[in-house]
Order: C-alpha cells, then structure tokens, then sequence
C-alpha cells in the first residue's frame, strides 16, 4: 500500500515585507494560517505549489508544509511551522502582536 | 581610524545605486526571484523565517560614534529598534522591509560602511581582536593589516564566486581574543628578530565539520601579505571542492590534499604573482598604520577612581570583571555586556546604541568596538572616568558584570530567526543565564564558556565553547547536544560530545548539574572549568549530565 499523504499547506514569504504567507483556496494569500487550504491529495498539493510559485511578484520561497485539521482550520504540526505562526520566542514582534 | 576616500564612497555610492535599481526591478516584475538571490546576498539581504535580515559588516569590529548613532537610527527608522552584534563583528537587522532596504544601505554609506560580502561564496567581513590598539599584550595593532585585506577582497575579481564563503581573521597578540584558529585563514601579527610579520595558519573552520587551523608560515614578512593571502585564496579557488557543499570549506581541502601539499602550492602561486605586489599596497599600509595611530592619551588623577573601587563593591565587581589591562598607564578597555540575566544576547536597542555612542565621545576617544562574543567595547578609557561609565551604564540596563563568565553567552539567532536553524537557542541563553543569576554562583564559578548554536552551521562556536551547546530538530522535536572542553583561545580545541541530547525542557537542569559538579570536583577556587575538564577527563562531567545511567552501572 502506497504511503499516506500527510495534509499540507503552502506557504512563502511575501515578497515586499517578508512575512509568512499561506495560500488559500480561491488564491489569495493570507497571513493566517487557519485559513490556509489544507491540501489531502498528493496531486493537488504538487499543482498548488506550481500555482504558488509562478506567483513570483507575491512572495518568494513557496514550499508544501505539514498541517493538520483543527477546531479553528488548518494547524502547524512542526515546530519551525508553529513559530513561522508566531514570530520569535525573545520578543513580542511579529504575527503574534499584528493583526492579520 | 580608517575614514573613506573619495574612491570608497563613489564606489559604494555606485553599488547602491546598482542595487536600488535591482531592488526595483524584482519589485516590478522584471527580475525573478533566482536573479535577484544572488544580487540581494552580495548586499547583505537574507530572507529569514519572519522577515528580511539585513547583515551590515563592522569592519574588524571597529566604530565611531558617529556610526554608532547612525545604526541606531538605522534600527528606529527601518526597524524595530534594536540590532543584534554577531559572532562575526556584524550586525543584524532582523526585519526589514524590501523596499526600504536602499535607503538603510545609502544611510550607512553615509558613514563609510556597507553590507557587501557579508553573504554569498566571497571573503566576508575581515574580524579582528576587538581589543585591538588596546591590549597591553599585543605586537602590533591588527587594524591596518585588516583594512589593507578588507580593501583588496572588496570587490576583488578572482574571488566573488569561490567554492565556499572565506573567513579571515588577524590578531595581534599571542592571547588569541579572535578565534583565528577558527578561520579560513588567521593571521597573528607576530616579531621575529625585531621584524613584524604573520604567523599564517589556514584551514580552520567549525561547522559540520569541525577544524583547527594549521600553520602553513611560521614567519610570513610583513610586506608578503597580500600577496601571500592572494596565493591562498586562489589554490583554494582551485582545488576547493564544488561538488559538495559540506566539503567545499577550504578546512575540507586542507584536510584532504594535507597542509604540506597546500603549502607547496601556495609557495608556488606566490612566487609567481609576488611581483605583481611591487609596493603601492606597502604606500598604503603605512597610509593605514597613520590612520589607526592610538589617540593621546591623559594623565589624570585616579583618587576619585580608587575611592569608588574601595567603597562600592558593584562597581568593584564590575570592574574586576568587565576592565581589561590597557597598553596605557591609567587606562583601562571596558567590555559592555550585552549579556544582562535574561536578556537576547548581542542585542542592544537604539537607546543603548547611542548611550555607548556619547560615552565613547565623552570619556572614549571615540571608538567602539564589537566582539565576536557579541558584547560591545570602550577600548581607550580613563580609570578616572570608570565611576561616571558605570553609573551611566547600569542605568541603562548595560551594567552586568559578567564579562567571561557563566552568563556571558554566545547564541545565535537560532530558530527564533534563522531559516536554517534545527532548534532555538536564544531561549536557552536567557534561561540558562537567569538560572545561573537565581543560584548566585556566577562569580564563584569564574572562568565559563557558554556557546550555543542553533544548527550544525556554528554560528554560535559550540564546537569551542567550554560547554558548547548544538541545537537538533530529533524526530521533530528539538534536542540540545552537549560538547565539553572546547576551547577557541591560542589553545584552541573542539569540544567533545558528551552524550545523548536533552530536551528543551532537560538541557538547562542539565547544565546546572555540570556547573554544579564543577564546583565540588575542581581543585580549588583557582582551577578554571576547563582546566578542570583538562585534569579530570570527561567522565565525572558525564556522570553529573546522566546520573540515571550512572544508577544503571552502580546497580
């Protein structure tokens, strides 16, 4: 039986500012990780990222990462993707003190 | 110190405007990303986790104070308020935005300073002691020598795509304050039959791949320099491996061709190309020597001075440990911890920027230096002004006296910041700092160097620290391994592993329990935690770090 699909999001960072992007699912880009598309199919998630990165003027860096289904939307399952969510551990800057 | 020539600031001036454009074209489309990478990294700008990182160079560590306010107002104007000094006499602005990032670059031109080749496969910023032109035990003053090297690898054609980043460093005294066993090549300034010259060693690095640098010139005359450094750069350029990333460090090319084989190159390539070094860089060395001729230093009374250290055991303390002997009688080198309990190490805010601004042109003959240890210094001052510092420090949050010791830790940015790193190690600075303040043992324990890295890249010289730290994402958790017994000083080792990794939660209780152990095991007040480690071996260390398994054997 062929491996199973772990869920993903595809995120970036926004070319002006740097900050970290998700993409949704009518192809806008949302600082809000819950509303990212969370991605069950292999093949979709392939041409999502396709999508992503041929949005050059937007961000930079597209890449699949691994999300999981929560309450709220999509959630992080790493940690580096859970303090992409948040911003540093030393200071209140970041997504973790600016509004989405 | 060095100030620009009419040369430096139309060739600066032209690079920003080069860059201005190129920023605006990958802003308007016509530029894509793999363009524009290449041409952002040769001016500083990374992408990070968050945000931009824009890395500007000091230059072997050096600063007015004017460069100092103006990095102040840099972090206010563009960011938010802060810098963070890197293990690399750098700073780093961790979020900055693109379109702005021109005007950050054409703001620090204005004081003679840049952020090319502080990234990209190049010869990066040129460090030197931070005590420099200060220490009572120095040869010679390694600044000109490093801004005589800072010239030649700016811009230099041969060398701006090697196989891997080149890193230099010079000293110009035995105690090695610069890690130049740690470089691509470190030069000590040294005398031999009253002639200066380079002790020449090549081939150290941390990294993946840990390396002590190995002489390739016992004595290298004064006027070979360039030279010589030229022969090196360009065997390496040769031989250096573009194959592989993890083997492309000339460390990795030493290692595997052996530094007798290297040195017959590199005797070879010099031979070759000294000629065309027929003196213009001698004229402008003795140009550079003028320009970082020391100040005039006073004669002051030190009454006011004796009395404080009699009366107030804070300043005292502080003193003791934060002063270093100066060349000058009556003059001390002052280091500013950037390490307050608790505190980001190797940051500081634009208000503290500008505080040790105005005191190094009140009591400091202008200049600042940063080191590699992420602390920022007042080289030239008066014990007579050491009262007035300190006062004026401490109310600043700048007053911590733990320079050299528990507390006084190098991390890098580590995962709060970084896209490479695997784990954080900011957070565990400041926690193993705060524990370390709670028990009240930091003076009793003296001596300590605490290095953490957040990858296996070592920007936070884990390999060399006494008790080094590597942060690991294990299994997708992070996971903090201990090394003991590294050393980055003219006795310069690679620390071991001790062990397994710990936790997040484990690595600090970890610490605590080595720290402890020190204590009961060492040989008296005066045995330092390395020498101790040196007399002991790794195994009573170990015993602290894992007594479950110490159980285990027992049973």
């Amino acid at each position: 039986m062929a491996r199973r699909f772990t869920p993903k999001v595809v995120t970036a960072n926004a070319l002006l500012d740097g900050d970290v992007v998700y993409l949704t699912a009518d192809d806008h880009w949302t600082r809000d990780h819950t509303k990212a598309e969370l991605i069950e199919d292999e093949a979709h998630a392939a041409i999502r990222l396709l999508d992503a990165q041929a949005r050059q003027s937007e961000i930079v860096g597209a890449y699949l990462a691994d999300a999981t289904a929560g309450p709220d939307g999509p959630e992080p399952v790493h940690f580096r993707e859970a303090f992409r969510t948040r911003g540093p551990s030393n200071y209140a800057h970041g997504k973790q003190v600016e509004p989405s | 110190m060095y100030s620009y020539t009419e040369f430096d600031d139309a060739f600066l001036a032209e690079r920003n405007r080069q860059f201005r454009a190129q920023v605006e074209r990958r802003i308007d489309g016509a530029l894509t990303e793999d363009e524009f990478k290449p041409l952002r990294l040769m001016n500083g700008l990374y992408l990070q986790l968050h945000a931009y990182m824009l890395r500007v160079a000091i230059p072997y560590g050096t600063l007015n104070s004017g460069q100092m306010r103006q990095l102040a107002m840099i972090a206010e104007r563009w960011d938010k308020g802060y810098g963070h000094f890197t293990t690399r006499q750098n700073i780093q602005y961790n979020w900055p935005k693109l379109r702005d990032v021109p005007d950050m670059l054409d703001a620090l031109a204005e004081v003679g300073m840049h952020a090319i080749q502080t990234s990209g496969n190049t010869i990066r910023n040129v460090t030197a002691d931070h005590f420099a032109g200060a220490a009572a035990d120095e040869v010679a003053d390694p600044r000109p020598v490093a801004e005589l090297l800072r010239q030649w690898s700016t811009d230099h054609p041969e060398f701006q795509f090697l196989p891997r980043k080149f890193k230099i460093a010079v000293t110009g005294a035995e105690a090695d304050r610069a890690v130049i066993r740690a470089h691509d090549i470190g030069l000590q300034l040294v005398q031999q039959d009253g002639e200066i010259g380079f002790r020449v060693i090549v081939g150290g690095g941390l990294g993946r791949t840990p390396m002590i640098g190995k002489v390739i010139r016992e004595f290298l005359p004064k006027a070979d320099l360039l030279p010589y450094a030229e022969a090196i750069v360009h065997v390496y350029n040769q031989l250096g491996r573009r194959d592989n990333k993890y083997k492309a460090r000339i460390k990795i090319t030493v290692h595997e061709n052996g530094i007798d084989t290297i040195r017959e190159m590199v005797e070879a390539r010099f031979d070759q190309i000294r000629g065309e070094f027929p003196g213009a860089d001698q004229a402008l060395l003795t140009e550079l020597e003028a320009a970082f001729a020391a100040p005039d230093f006073a004669a002051k009374p030190l009454g006011a001075y004796d009395t404080a250290y009699r009366a107030d055991p804070v300043f005292r303390s502080w003193v003791d440990t934060n002063v270093a002997a100066h060349r000058a009688e009556g003059y001390g080198i002052v280091t500013i911890s950037l390490k307050a309990h608790g505190a980001t190490p190797g940051d500081a805010s634009a208000d503290q920027m500008r505080l040790m601004a105005d005191l190094a042109e009140r009591y400091g003959h202008n200049e600042l230096r940063i080191s590699h240890e992420q602390n920022v210094i007042l080289p030239h001052v008066h014990r007579a002004d050491l009262p007035v510092i300190h006062a004026e420090l401490q109310r600043a949050g700048l007053g911590t006296a733990n320079v050299g010791l528990a507390s006084d830790i190098i991390a890098c940015p580590g995962m709060d910041y970084c896209a490479l790193a695997t784990a954080r190690s900011i957070p565990i600075a400041q926690q193993i700092a705060e524990r370390i303040d709670d028990l009240k043992i930091e003076h009793e324990v003296g001596a300590l160097k605490i290095k953490i890295s957040g990858c296996i890249n070592a920007c936070g010289h884990h390999h060399v620290g006494h008790i080094g730290i590597l942060g690991l994402d294990r299994a997708g958790v992070e996971n903090y391994q201990i090394t003991l017994g590294g050393d980055g000083s003219e006795t310069a080792a690679i620390g071991e592993r001790a062990g397994p990794g710990f936790s997040y939660d484990a690595i600090v209780p970890a610490i605590e329990r080595l720290i402890l152990a020190y204590l009961e095991l060492r040989d008296g007040a005066e045995e330092t935690f390395l020498q101790a480690y040196r007399r002991l071996g790794p195994a009573p260390f170990k015993a602290a770090l894992y007594p479950e398994q110490e159980k285990a054997h027992a049973a």
